[in-house]
Order: structure tokens, then sequence, then C-alpha cells
């Protein structure tokens, strides 16, 4: 629990602490999600003081490890989910990543992207866009880029998604209190995202607004209905046995409870 | 359309078949297809690439490190280098410790017989639990010291890729994953995370493969034992000034035959009970990054080697306690350790072990770590020697007092490669599974397979070396 003065290039850093895996009441819950291997995990570990364990190849973080940080006199908890390329199909650790998008209710998703290969992690981009409209997108490890002489237009990210797109380099802690200032703006409703959509055909928009009040009436409270709605359109199997078996509703409440303990084992048996 | 009173999900799932029968058979395509477009539109407008060459010296190193003839030579003389630096590192510190540990043993004794403390007091605070942890400490924690900095800068320099890189044929000829070579590195830590490494394979049979093979590789518990033993009988064998590296090579050579025991269980796994072909994956090898020392110092030494340390610690105080105890209650003037070695000692010596080997590996089951202190402390509470401060006088007490050979040493080295899981492995494997069947086998199949390997090298050996 210790609050870090050393970031000389940003005066307002004196708002911000880390509040480790302290246990306590939280005002908002802050997803961070992303390819395998942007640096999801060097980020929460830079906001939390926690010592995830990272390291230098994909597949590190295989469940969600929990931590809080304060912004702004506003208490966060952070959700480190394993890095995935699609939400679509269900490894065990895009199932974590998936369930908690859907089902746990963040009030913003911080999308973390590899600078260098923008490309390949837009898609993930694009379909956490169709579950949630509070998004930021982090573009991390910006040096490397540059070294690479590849240079990102954020504004012009930011446009064509519809949500905030900030450069950081998470190693170095380089832009993290604007990627806060917008995760907080974001949070709280303040900043108001029309998040890039894709509209299918005629039919296929009809087919989903006839199913969406169908799941709301027999799920009461399952968040996203449009984005379930598609993927049983798509024939999508675990989501069909999710709500068969009437697992949905027991997932929204499961998403939300306190993962803290569990998380911390994994993260100490984890770090070996 | 008006809502439905009562809809069951078993509704919305026909509704939702019967609407995508009516839609345009080519509707998902259509979707991927504008998708992709999309993706592509964005990134053109965002992204100003000035003609760069995706890092040319990554690319140039990776030709060689991946390469198809230096790949696999190239990543056994790493893992040779870090197993010498540790053997050569940990030596000294080692016996350091240990002369500090014991000197204050008898100190701390002899207050206690001046005090008129009882001497069964004495014996099991200071001969028992304290014994048992300055051993664990002085013998597990300077290697790992050296060894967990050195594996955790090749992690984080972006080598245990281009490992699965290098060993996914090995393992798709085994009918197994490629990142089981990953699962297969996380155990050299531990194999508990191995374990739960394992999630990152997609196909459950292919998970399962790599859940019950990861015991095959010797976790940092084990290390300490198969240094130990390289150090006081394989290389004694050789000129001092060779002696390191033989103790290095030949742990490196313990290392392959546990890859090969995974190769080889992998395979059987998969031709039998686990039957299937190995499914194919993109690796992606992240480019090389410089590894950020002082995190990797914090890591490797406040949260791998205290935190190894100290679970092994936690083991080894009852362990200690128990040992103490059994070796000096002696119901019928013969204490109940050397009962149970005896006990064991037909079977210990067809494995070309012994029985108080055997009874060590018992009492260890919670932690591999504690199996050599566990031993050591039976082999003492018989003979005469109490004292032991050094690699010397700790080769006095096994071949002068105990009768080791070479043929035992080689024997615990494979018996440690090849033996159940500890227990938190275990527990962890039926967390993973939740199948008592697979549990179970997880358990017993290394075991078994160290059962055959020992009997058949021991009777090798006793029939054609005469050892």
């Amino acid at each position: 629990m210790s609050v870090e003065h050393n970031c000389e290039t940003c005066p307002v850093h004196a708002e911000m602490a880390q509040l480790g895996a302290a246990a306590g009441t939280y005002d908002r819950v802050v997803a961070l999600a992303g390819n395998p291997n942007t640096g999801k995990s060097t980020l929460f570990n830079a906001l939390t003081g926690l010592r995830q364990h990272t390291g230098n190849w994909p597949g590190k973080t295989v469940t969600r490890a929990e931590g809080g940080f304060q912004f702004s006199a506003v208490r966060y908890k952070l959700v480190d989910l394993p890095g995935t390329y699609s939400l679509l199909s269900a490894s065990d650790d895009e199932e974590v990543a998936r369930n908690f998008l859907l089902f746990g209710r963040p009030d913003c998703t911080v999308v973390v992207v590899d600078a260098s290969a923008l490309e390949r992690n837009l898609y993930l981009v694009l379909q956490v866009l169709e579950i949630t409209d509070r998004v930021v997108v982090a573009v991390n490890l910006m040096d490397e880029a540059r070294r690479r002489g590849i240079a990102v237009d954020t504004r012009s990210l930011a446009r064509d998604l519809g949500v905030p797109a900030i450069p950081i380099v998470a190693r170095t802690g380089e832009n993290m209190m604007a990627l806060l200032g917008e995760v907080a703006a974001v949070a709280s409703g303040q900043t108001v995202t029309q998040p890039l959509r894709s509209k299918g055909t005629p039919d296929f928009e009809r087919a989903v607004s006839t199913l969406v009040p169908m799941i709301e009436a027999a799920a009461p409270g399952v968040p996203n209905a449009r984005w379930i709605a598609i993927r049983l359109l798509d024939g999508d199997v675990p989501v069909e046995e999710a709500l068969a078996s009437g697992r949905l509703a027991e997932l929204v409440v499961r998403q939300q409870a306190p993962d803290a303990r569990f998380s911390k084992k994994i993260a100490l048996q984890g770090a070996q | 359309m008006s809502r439905p009173a009562a809809v069951t999900p078993a509704d919305i799932v026909r509704e939702a078949a019967a609407l995508r029968r009516s839609l345009d058979a080519g509707f998902r395509e259509e979707v991927v297809t504008s998708l992709y477009g999309e993706v592509e539109r964005i990134t053109r407008r965002a992204v100003q690439d000035a003609g760069s060459q995706p890092l040319e010296l990554d690319q140039r190193i990776d030709r060689i490190v991946t390469s198809r003839w230096f790949g696999l030579p190239l990543m056994l003389g790493i893992l040779a280098v870090i197993f010498w630096l540790t053997i050569v590192g940990a030596n000294v510190p080692s016996q350091m410790l240990a002369t500090a540990f014991f000197w204050f043993e008898d100190l701390a004794a002899g207050w206690f017989t001046q005090l008129g403390v009882p001497w069964w007091v004495t014996g099991f605070i200071w001969h028992g639990v304290y014994r048992g942890l300055a051993w664990v400490v002085s013998v597990m924690l300077p290697p790992m010291a050296i060894f967990f900095p050195l594996f955790t800068i090749l992690e984080d320099l972006g080598y245990l890729p281009r490992v699965a890189f290098n060993l996914d044929y090995l393992f798709k000829r085994a009918g197994a994953h490629g990142k089981q070579a990953l699962t297969m590195a996380m155990g050299f830590g531990c194999n508990a995370a191995g374990v739960i490494a394992t999630r990152v394979i997609d196909s459950p049979r292919e998970r399962l493969v790599a859940i019950l093979t990861n015991n095959f590789v010797p976790c940092n518990g084990r290390f300490p034992t198969l240094i130990m033993l390289a150090t006081i009988f394989v290389a004694a064998a050789f000129p001092p000034a060779v002696a390191s590296l033989v103790a290095a090579g030949s742990v490196v050579g313990i290392v392959l035959v546990g890859v090969l025991f995974t190769l080889a269980a992998s395979w059987a796994l998969s031709k039998t009970v686990l039957r299937g072909e190995a499914s194919a994956f993109t690796l992606e090898l992240p480019p090389y990054r410089r590894p950020a020392m002082a995190r990797i110092l914090y890591t490797s030494l406040i949260d791998r080697t205290l935190f190894v340390l100290w679970r092994a610690m936690v083991t080894a105080a009852p362990a200690g306690a128990v040992i103490w105890l059994l070796a000096n209650i002696s119901p019928g003037g013969v204490s109940l350790a050397t009962r149970a070695a005896t006990f064991l000692e037909p079977l210990g010596w067809a494995m070309g072990l012994d029985g108080v080997i055997l009874l060590a590996y018992v009492i260890a089951i919670p932690a591999n770590e504690i199996v050599v202190p566990t031993m050591l402390m039976v082999y003492m509470s018989q003979g005469m020697m109490t004292e032991l401060d050094s690699m010397d006088g700790l080769r006095r007490l096994l071949v002068d007092e105990h009768g080791w050979t070479m043929l035992t040493a080689v024997n615990l080295m494979l018996f440690s490669l090849l033996h159940n899981p500890c227990a938190t492995t275990i527990i962890t494997i039926y967390k993973e599974t939740l199948s008592a069947k697979w549990t179970t086998i997880g358990a017993l199949m290394p075991l078994a397979l160290g059962f055959i390997v020992t009997l058949l090298t021991a009777a090798v050996a006793r029939t054609f070396l005469g050892l």
C-alpha cells in the first residue's frame, strides 16, 4: 500500500495511489483485456503496485487477478484478464475473459493493444465493443513501435472506434495519468462513447431484435442480450448450453462476487 | 412483435435455430468480411509505417535460436550454463550456511542442557525441528537464489516461446500440444504451477496429457537433491578442474531423461487412454525485450525464492519433528524409524536404494524439498556421526557409514525424477481436472514408472557391472 512519487514527468501523479490487493470496498470496477503478450500484467502491476508475475511469453496469465488503485479520490478495482485473440472460441482462459466482460459488468474496460501489431489487435477491440460501450483503448508498447519506425495516430484511432485511445508505455509508466483520466471519465459516464458496431443485414438485425426481448424475459438482469442473441444466431454451443441450463443467471451472480482470495493464491502459485 | 408470456430457454434456442435457417446462408461470412474490411481501413488511417524492417536483429537471432540444427543444442547449452553457474556459485555459500547453522545448533543445545532442560525437549527442538529447517535453508537457498534470477532473465527476454517452438515438432510427434513445452518449462519452477499453466491448452485431451506428464520434469524442490548428488557422487569421480562441469552435465542429463519420459508418456497416453491427434495452433514469437533487471531480482528473489523456501520450511519443521520422534521412540529397544526402514529395506535394495531412502520419500510426500534432510536425519540418528558441516562429511556419512554406491546415487536421481507428485501438485491436479480418476493416474503413473526403471537399472547394474 504505497503511494508512489517517483514519476517526475507527471505533476498530477500524487493523485494516484496504488492499493495493492487491499480488501475493502471499491467504487468502480475496471477490466484489463487484450491480446496475449501486450503488457496487460505490466500495466496491472504499474497501477496496483502488485507483483503479478509477468513474462515475455503469450498466455502467462491464465486466470483473472485483482487489485486496486485510487485515482482522484475514487477507488477502483482492477481485474487483469487472460490474454485472448478473440472472444468467440472457448478455451478456459478465453472463457474467463469473456464471462467477466459479459457478466461482470465492469464500469470500464481497458483494451490493451500492441502498437506494433495494431491490425491484428483490433479484432479483439471490435469484439469488445460489441459487448460494452464503456471502453478505453490503451495503445501500449509505443516505445517498441517508435524504435521500429511505426507511428500510431491515436486520434484517428479514437475517431474511428468511437472510444478514447491513449498511447502508453506501461513498462516506464509513460502517459499513465492520461490513461487514468480517460478511464475515470468513461467509468463515471462523464465521457459518453459511440462505439463502432457493425450493422448486419436488415434480416439479421430483425432476427436479433426478435431474440433480444425473449432473452431478457427468460434471464432477467442479463446484460448484453444483443450479444447473446448474435451468438445464438451464430450457433455458439457454449452460449446455448449456458442459457439452457440456467447457468447464464448464475454466471451473472458469480462474476460479480469477489474473486480476490482465489486469484491471489493463483498469483502466488503462478509466480513459480 | 409481442413479448411472449413465459419464455423458456429451450424456446429461445429453438427460435434462434429457426431464424438462423431463415437467414441468408452467407450471413456469417458477410459479418466476418465486413469486420476484416473495417479493421484494415482503421489500421490504414491510424498507422504510419516508415518502411520499417520488422526488427531485423530479432529475426537474425531467431534464425539461429530456432534453427533446425542449432536450436536444440543451443537450448541444452544454455541450460547447462545455468546449472553450472548454480552449482559453482552455490557451493561455498551452502557450506558456510551449513557450518553456521550447525554451530548454532550445538551451542543452543548446550545452553539447554546447562539450564537443565530435559534431554527430549532439547532433542525435539534443536536436533529435530531446528535441524530440519537448517538443512532446508542451507541446501536450498543458495542454488535457488542463483537459478531463479537466471531463469527469469530468459523468461523476460522472450526465450520461452522459442523453446516451445523448438520442441513443438517433438510434442506433435508424441500426439501432444506444442504449448505443452511452455507448461513443462513452468514445471521446472513448480509442478503445481505447471499444472495450472496447462490452461493455455485448448483441447481437453491434450491438456490432460500435459497435466499427467508435468511431473516428469524436476521442480525446484527436487533440483537441490539432483545437484547435491551430482556434486558429491558423479563429480567426485573426476578431477576437480572439470568436476563442476561434469556435475552440471549430469543434471542436464537427468533433465533430458525427464523430457524423454514426458514425450514417451505423452505418446503412450495419446495412443491408448487419451487417443487423438495433435491439434494445430499458432504460437507468437514475441520480440526480444531487454529484461528489467530490478524487477527480475525482485520477482525471482522475493516471489520465487522466498516463496518456495517458506513452503519448504513450513513442511520441514513438522517433518523434522516427526523424524525426531520416529528416531527416538524405541519400543523394545528399536526405534520406529529403524523398524520402518528395516521393513522397507528389501524393496529399497531391489531398487538400488535402501529402506531409509524410501522412508524419506514417504515422509516427504507433502513436499519434495525435504527428502534429503529427512534421509540424513534418519541416517544420523542411526549412526555415530552427529555433525555434518561439509560436502565431505556428507560423502563420508553416505558412503562409509551407509554403503552408498554410484548405483545408489544414480537410482536416487532417477527416482527423484520419477515418483509421485508432491501433495500440493496432487491437489492442484484434482482442482484442475475435478476427476478422482485422473488425479489417481497422475499420482501413480510416475511412481509406477519410477519403480520399474529403478528395479531394472539395479538389476542390470548388479548383473553386468557387479555393483
